[in-house]
């Protein structure tokens, strides 16, 4: 249907298409709604707030280095570790999450983008200008300072009297946001956008634990959503949901809270799943074993996921039944993740393992992830737990978890993917030197605390006596925190190093590729596929290796590609939300000027900002915006 | 790892009075049974998983020149359901004592004639023990005759706190009016246990610590008539008692006089630490005389406590002399 153009460049408008939106440089990023270019966002963003959260890691072991030690005030540190928890849970690493599912999701199930490619921008957007705000709390007044629960009554604002848990709960809210809309995308992606022949019991492993986790996304971030809320208007506007005295019951905050806060953990390690469940087959040459029972197990573990959320609530003290239901229900996550553990390590038996550095991530994932996962069917022992709770052997345990699972498998995900993410290999060199490092400096730091707890040492002290045996062990704890610091430093000098090296990477340049995003180049053209590959089966592009074809087969002729328009509205409407949040957070603040003390506390920033979001909605819908397309010419020119 | 393991072992299970390690009393033997069952089944499972695992990872590593295809196997049911029963056979043995142990702690005792009723109050940051069947109040030392079951009911005056000793049972959390806790335990032996808040309640969440002091019957009985008993005289200078009663028992209590709003200071100079943190210890080795201590406090409550809400003596307008005298006059404050 498309005429040949005369002459073909990109500034051009083509036949059918609108204009060609095409921007370069600083533009281009704020304007993208490529997946794979906002999977680069994702990265740099969570990069940074990583960073950040590391950092405040590594004062708040300085600080516990020695007894009775003055590094730091009480005060700051429990700035400190509230935003370093919420920092590394909500900004750290679920956006880097983001960032892979970005890459890679839409190169494994064979489509060319996002099913929503604007939403996906705005998530990203959300997301970022949330964690800003929550990070400007630290010149504007102080951080947050209740722990990254936020329990009420401390998080009132009878007790926390600064702004600080206004910039967490608002903060928090507009970053939430971004991960809603992150998880309604990927939902309707995987669903809608398939390559033909991808049924469900074909998708790799990694677009399962997405789907998964999308979902518990969309069940859960709604709970913590409610709670935000609830929390604002007690703290803002004088609502009574959380104050004893009015009426109110702070227990109901720690349920809404963890009936978020649980499935929270699986939306965290489940994509570090489906990362490993990629890399073990790669490196062994060898199919995934139990498949089937592999995605079972996935959708097991997240459905009992939203019916534990009270084992963080044990010595709440919500009676024996209740008590007991949790404990039992606690322990029976254990049985399909103890499927995974095991169909991972026969996956290997039998094949041929390679230990390139993403696989060493991922062989080191096993055992870390697995004494984490120990560590959690102890705690599940309710009057067990009366001991545990609280304590450093909970810090233990759910650093192994986090740390030991997700942040192993996000790094073994980085390197696997970089060459397709970026047309570089990362050194293989400095990637086994991250990995040892890092893994040696983890297991210094957390295995100690396990017993630091278990000796009757309580979680979030600032400060503990000297003569009570923690002394030692406190101190290893801080050498390993900085030997991670170390590891972390490695990897950046490794990809700042890999970035000044030409592009050159294969498109399967692991050689022994199973999944459809390494038959296509590296990095991929923007359409990413120029036919939409056929899929014959499970590790789609394997069984073409073994068939002998060179590549997939393409299920359609070569067309034009309709591509979306670039825009700039994701990123307006963020900044609306952003100045509609932070003026909606200082609206009872008397600013001893007549002029700020007007327009703050006349709700007028609050109404700019939001004029700005739906002003910029009301554009969207009036003016329709049917994108561009990409025609078969310019493809052959490559 | 084996290096840190070993020196995890030199240093012991840590102290006999705060270990939840080392139990002393039976709500912490219960726990530490369910421990040691859940270590013994997780370590099979733990040494299982590494077995397989190392073997694989060095068995099945690709050699040089390797490059015929492996078999792809796509599963095994047999094994499938061998990994998924297992594990469920484990949670049973674990989950039946864990429910059964749930239901005992759910035994409060508040009802029990035998029983001696404590109701514990969180305060930011420290501990108030009400005895309501002797009509006495104290502060930071919790004293209790040995072998006796405690029945305790837990609540806070502001923040959520929760009430840990270790050695003797798990904690359980301080709640506002609405959701009070009840619970008990007992120390069959004689001994000074360390208690701590384990839940965030504000900057000095850290020092929020309490002694359980487990004594003789008599010791006890002896105890409570000395709470009982009118304060003596309060000070000699009747300038600085008068000092004392205007500013101190505003807020404090002693015997007969003054308000329990701050923390009950009756025999104060018999108590193990001041303030919950600062330990008497004449040796010197965990802290400082009574006096020394008083005296930390008095001149600078704040840096001890940070956020702590009782105000600087000095703030309220008293010498030096003045404090260094009312906490020699608090130091010598003893029940005998």
């Amino acid at each position: 249907m498309a005429q040949a153009a005369p002459v073909l460049n990109h500034s051009k408008p083509l036949k059918h298409g609108h204009n060609v939106k095409r921007h370069t440089g600083l533009m281009d990023w704020i304007t993208t709604v490529d997946h794979k270019k906002i999977a680069i966002l994702y990265l740099w963003a969570g990069g940074l707030f990583f960073g950040i959260g590391g950092l405040e890691a590594i004062l708040i072991r300085i600080q516990l280095i020695k007894p009775m030690n003055t590094f730091l005030n009480a005060q700051l540190f429990n700035e400190l570790i509230t935003m370093h928890g919420t920092t590394m849970i909500f900004l750290g690493v679920m956006p880097i999450i983001f960032a892979l599912m970005n890459a890679v999701i839409p190169l494994q199930i064979g489509a060319r983008d996002v099913a929503f490619p604007f939403l996906n921008a705005l998530g990203f957007w959300t997301f970022l200008f949330g964690g800003l705000l929550l990070n400007l709390s630290w010149v504007m007044g102080g951080a947050p300072d209740a722990g990254w629960t936020a329990y009420a009554p401390l998080s009132t604002s009878t007790y926390s009297t600064t702004h600080g848990v206004d910039f967490y709960t608002i903060g928090l809210q507009i970053a939430g946001l971004g991960t809603l809309i992150g998880g309604i995308n990927f939902l309707a992606t995987i669903i809608t956008m398939r390559a033909p022949g991808m049924s469900y019991m074909r998708m790799p492993m990694f677009a399962w634990t997405t789907f998964i986790t999308s979902a518990i996304i969309l069940f859960a971030f709604p709970a913590i959503t409610v709670g935000l809320v609830l929390l604002t208007f007690d703290r803002i506007l004088g609502a009574n949901f959380f104050e004893v005295g009015a009426g109110g019951n702070p227990v109901l905050w720690q349920h809404i809270f963890w009936i978020f806060g649980h499935p929270e953990v699986y939306i965290l390690i489940l994509p570090a799943f489906g990362i490993i469940s990629e890399i073990i087959p790669t490196f062994s040459r060898k199919r995934l074993f139990g498949y089937s029972s592999m995605v079972f197990a996935t959708i097991l573990i997240a459905f009992l996921g939203f019916m534990v959320w009270a084992h963080h609530m044990f010595t709440t003290g919500l009676g024996p039944v209740a008590n007991a239901l949790f404990s039992v229900s606690t322990m029976l996550i254990a049985v399909p993740t103890g499927i995974k553990i095991f169909n991972w390590l026969f996956t290997m038996w039998g094949g041929q393992v390679r230990f390139t550095t993403p696989n060493l991530f991922a062989a080191g994932f096993i055992p870390t992830f697995t004494m984490g996962g120990v560590t959690g069917v102890m705690l599940a022992s309710a009057p067990a737990d009366f001991q545990f709770h609280d304590t450093y052997f909970v810090v233990a345990h759910f650093h192994y978890v986090i740390v030991g699972g997700l942040v192993l498998g996000l790094f073994g995900g980085l390197h696997y993917w970089w060459p397709k993410m970026f047309g570089r290999m990362l050194s293989e060199k400095l990637g086994k030197w991250t990995f040892w490092t890092f893994i040696l400096g983890f297991h210094m730091t957390f295995f100690v605390q396990h017993f630091l707890g278990l000796m009757g040492m309580q979680r979030r002290v600032f400060t503990y006596l000297p003569n009570q045996q923690f002394d030692l062990l406190n101190l290893i704890s801080t050498i390993g925190a900085g030997l991670m610091g170390v590891g972390t430093i490695i990897f950046l000098t490794n990809v700042f190093l890999t970035s000044r090296k030409p592009v050159g990477a294969l498109d399967d340049p692991w050689e022994d590729g199973r999944t459809l995003e390494w038959s296509i180049p590296s990095p991929p053209p923007e359409y990413n596929f120029k036919q939409t590959p056929l899929v014959r089966g499970i590790d789609a592009l394997w069984k073409e290796k073994t068939a002998g074809n060179k590549g997939m087969t393409p299920a359609e002729p070569v067309g034009s590609i309709h591509m979306p328009s670039a825009t700039a509205l994701p990123f307006v409407m963020s900044v609306g939300i952003f100045i509609a949040g932070l003026g909606f957070m200082f609206s009872r603040d008397d600013f001893g000027n007549a002029f700020m003390s007007f327009i703050f506390n006349n709700y007028i920033v609050t109404a700019i900002g939001l004029l700005i979001t739906f002003g910029s909605m009301v554009l969207r819908s009036v003016f329709d915006d049917h994108g561009w397309h990409i025609e078969p010419e310019e493809l052959e020119e490559g | 790892m084996i290096a840190v393991f070993g020196l995890i072992l030199l240093t012991g299970c840590g102290r006999a009075d705060l270990s939840a390690l080392r139990p002393q009393g039976p709500a912490a033997e219960t726990s530490y049974g369910l421990m040691k069952l859940s270590i013994t089944i997780m370590v099979i499972v733990l040494l299982i998983v590494f077995s397989i695992a190392a073997f694989v990872m060095i068995r099945f590593r690709r050699k040089p020149g390797q490059s015929e295809i492996p078999e792809q196997v796509e599963g095994s049911i047999k094994l499938e359901i061998l990994w998924t029963v297992i594990p469920l056979i484990l949670v049973v043995v674990l989950a039946v004592p864990t429910v059964k142990a749930v239901f005992a702690a759910g035994n409060d005792h508040w009802n029990d004639k035998n029983a001696i009723k404590v109701k514990v109050t969180g305060h930011q940051y420290w501990w108030e023990f009400e005895y309501p069947d002797y009509g006495i109040t104290t502060a930071q030392d919790l004293v209790i005759p040995k072998g006796k079951d405690i029945a305790f009911e837990l609540k806070t005056a502001d923040v959520i706190h929760s009430f840990w000793v270790p050695s003797l049972s798990g904690k359980l959390d301080t709640n506002p009016a609405g959701t009070i806790n009840r619970f008990s335990f007992s120390a069959p032996n004689e001994g000074v246990y360390r208690g701590k808040c384990a839940e965030l309640c504000g900057p000095s969440h850290g020092l929020m610590e309490f002694k359980v002091k487990s004594v003789s019957e008599e010791a006890f009985q002896k105890w409570v008539d000395g709470m009982k008993k009118p304060a003596a005289v309060l000070l000699e200078d009747p300038a600085l008692a008068k000092t004392f009663k205007d500013q101190c028992l505003k807020c404090h209590a002693v015997g007969d006089q003054g308000i329990s709003v701050g923390p009950n200071l009756t025999g104060i100079g018999s108590r193990e630490a001041i303030a919950g943190i600062l330990i008497n210890d004449d040796s010197g080795v965990e802290g400082a005389s009574v006096e020394e201590n008083l005296k930390t406090w008095l001149h600078d409550p704040k840096s001890v406590k940070p956020n702590n809400l009782m105000p600087s003596p000095k703030d309220l307008g008293l010498t030096d002399e003045e404090i260094d005298g009312i906490a020699h006059y608090l130091a010598n404050y003893k029940l005998n």
